[in-house]
């Protein structure tokens, strides 16, 4: 017990040795540093703008309020930023098998997933955080809700269960790597794809894809299902631990990309 | 001690012929050809040994050196390094080995070097007497005082290839491999390196496997030479037994290789 605790807490310090070292490599580049950053948000500013438009035209979407529509979007864009600041590196995943990088985190006494962590801590997308965070006190602001602790946990469980699920489809990205040896863009579909969908309650797209979004890839139970708690659509107290589910969708990538460093154990390329 | 006995490991390698139309004829339909990159490899080396391992190009050198730090799995065959099996637990294993990549850098480009070496202290687990130890030793060996405040990127390649054999031998590894260690380098920067290699196998008795194509590391360093080529080790015996009276070892080896077809 005692020596599996000393070992998470070393694996921790380790982790913030990393971010420590990917700050200090990018603070040589300051003007780079700033502008990505910048650029970041703009991004995240001009899909806000596209529902902001869209709201001065019609007042609900399938009974949602501009400002619940707002908070959605928000928590879906913080849940998927959280996960791209920490899981950047599975994401540039496909350059380091390429190039043989992979050989040199192979042989590190240290667990690969780790290691590339590690390798890429990206702070520019503090700019969308940004974004993310303004939208959300807005939204929190005005849409009426109630607070009480349950909600407030519900909000917890959300982001982190969100950005699990997002750094889900990184690991699965990656550990597909092993075999293509190539990025596959079609897994954009998921992790960008589900940031734009996610700005709308997944609910107004129909039944087949919330379907797919429950039990494929379980978005919903990290936005659509804990959003109809905060809203005072559901009042079960099952919504609060619901996002929760959604962290066993670690369990198959993390399976998925243990697989894939087998392989690349005996193909070597 | 290491020993590898009847190693054998092949790749599938996808074959076209060239030109556009045979690349959408592979999309659909694609022909693989298995490559034997290691077939029926044995031999055995003692502690502080040091090995020269040459051979061409694709002769299996880098497949050797990748099963033994525990990259590769092999397809049969059995490996054993200081009683370990390198692929079956990982990390053990390699904590105990050190890993040079001539042609790859380990270093952070943008932080200075003592920064990266930091890290690796955390990732080897090394405590601060002996990282300081360890430390204190590589600089006045490797002569980094001066380099240790730069970043990786502001290195020439001789100062930075000193700094990433230091940085793979701060946790004090039993085993050193060197894939290419002297690549690209001038001739000063060569002989420290050299001279470098051969000092730490004499003092700390570090085994020391070296893989190059340049023959003067072969005959500074080597004192026993194992010939690969074509997945299947040729010859294995000291710098006499090649030579032969005969001088010129760049000559020699380029005989080796054409008398055994394998250039």
């Amino acid at each position: 017990m005692c020596a599996t605790m000393n070992k998470i807490l070393s694996s921790i310090k380790l982790y913030l040795h990393y971010v420590s070292i990917n700050i200090r490599s990018m603070m040589q580049y300051k003007t780079s540093f700033f502008l990505t950053t910048i650029g970041q948000f703009m991004i995240s500013f001009n899909v806000f703008l596209g529902i902001f438009f869209m709201f001065l035209r019609f007042s609900s979407v399938e009974g949602f309020s501009y400002n619940e529509v707002l908070l959605c979007f928000a928590i879906i864009l913080l849940e998927f930023t959280m996960a791209e600041i920490f899981a950047r590196g599975f994401d540039l995943f496909p350059s380091v098998v390429r190039s043989g990088e992979f050989d040199r985190i192979m042989v590190r006494p240290q667990n690969e997933i780790i290691q590339v962590l590690g390798s890429k801590f990206e702070l520019t997308r503090i700019g969308r955080m940004l974004q993310a965070v303004v939208m959300f006190a807005y939204g929190i602001a005005k849409s009426n809700i109630t607070w009480d602790i349950p909600k407030i946990l519900t909000v917890f469980f959300m982001l982190i269960s969100g950005a699990c699920v997002f750094f889900g489809l990184f690991l699965i990205y990656a550990a597909l790597c092993f075999f293509t040896l190539d990025g596959l863009e079609f897994m954009n579909v998921f992790t960008d794809g589900a940031k734009e969908f996610g700005k709308y309650p997944m609910g107004i797209y129909g039944e087949k894809i919330l379907l797919f979004a429950t039990f494929v890839i379980p978005y919903t139970l990290v936005q659509y299902y804990p959003l109809l708690y905060l809203l005072g659509r559901r009042t079960s107290a099952l919504y609060v631990f619901l996002p929760l589910c959604a962290c066993l969708f670690l369990i198959p990538a993390m399976l998925l990309w243990k697989y894939g460093v087998s392989h690349y154990a005996s193909s070597g390329s | 001690m290491i020993t590898m006995e009847h190693v054998c490991k092949s790749y599938k390698i996808a074959k076209r012929n060239a030109g556009f139309r045979e690349a959408c004829k592979a999309l659909v339909h694609r022909e693989y050809e298995t490559i034997h990159a290691l077939s029926d490899v044995s031999f055995t080396i003692q502690d502080g040994e040091m090995i020269g391992y040459i051979g061409p190009n694709g002769a299996g050198k880098s497949s050797t050196i990748k099963i033994l730090s525990g990259i590769l799995t092999p397809d049969s065959g059995t490996v054993l390094v200081d009683g370990r099996v390198p692929y079956r637990n990982r990390i053990e294993h390699v904590s105990q080995i050190g890993v040079v990549f001539g042609q790859r850098s380990q270093l952070w480009w943008d932080v200075p070097v003592i920064d990266s070496f930091a890290l690796l202290k955390d990732i080897y687990s090394i405590s601060n007497a002996q990282y300081k130890q360890s430390l204190e030793e590589l600089t006045v060996l490797l002569d980094l005082k001066e380099l240790l405040r730069s970043p990786a990127r502001q290195l020439s390649l001789g100062q930075r290839m000193r700094c990433e054999i230091a940085a793979s031998l701060l946790h004090r590894p039993r085993i050193l491999f060197l894939d290419e260690p002297t690549i690209g380098l001038d001739a000063v920067s060569k002989l420290a390196v050299r001279d470098f290699i051969l000092k730490q196998n004499q003092i700390a008795k570090t085994t020391v496997i070296l893989t190059t194509h340049d023959m003067q590391d072969i005959e500074a360093l080597a004192s026993r030479i194992i010939l690969i080529g074509k997945g299947r080790i040729l010859l294995d015996g000291t710098l006499d037994d090649i030579k032969k009276g005969n001088d010129d070892i760049d000559q020699t080896i380029a005989e080796l290789y054409r008398s055994y077809d394998i250039s």
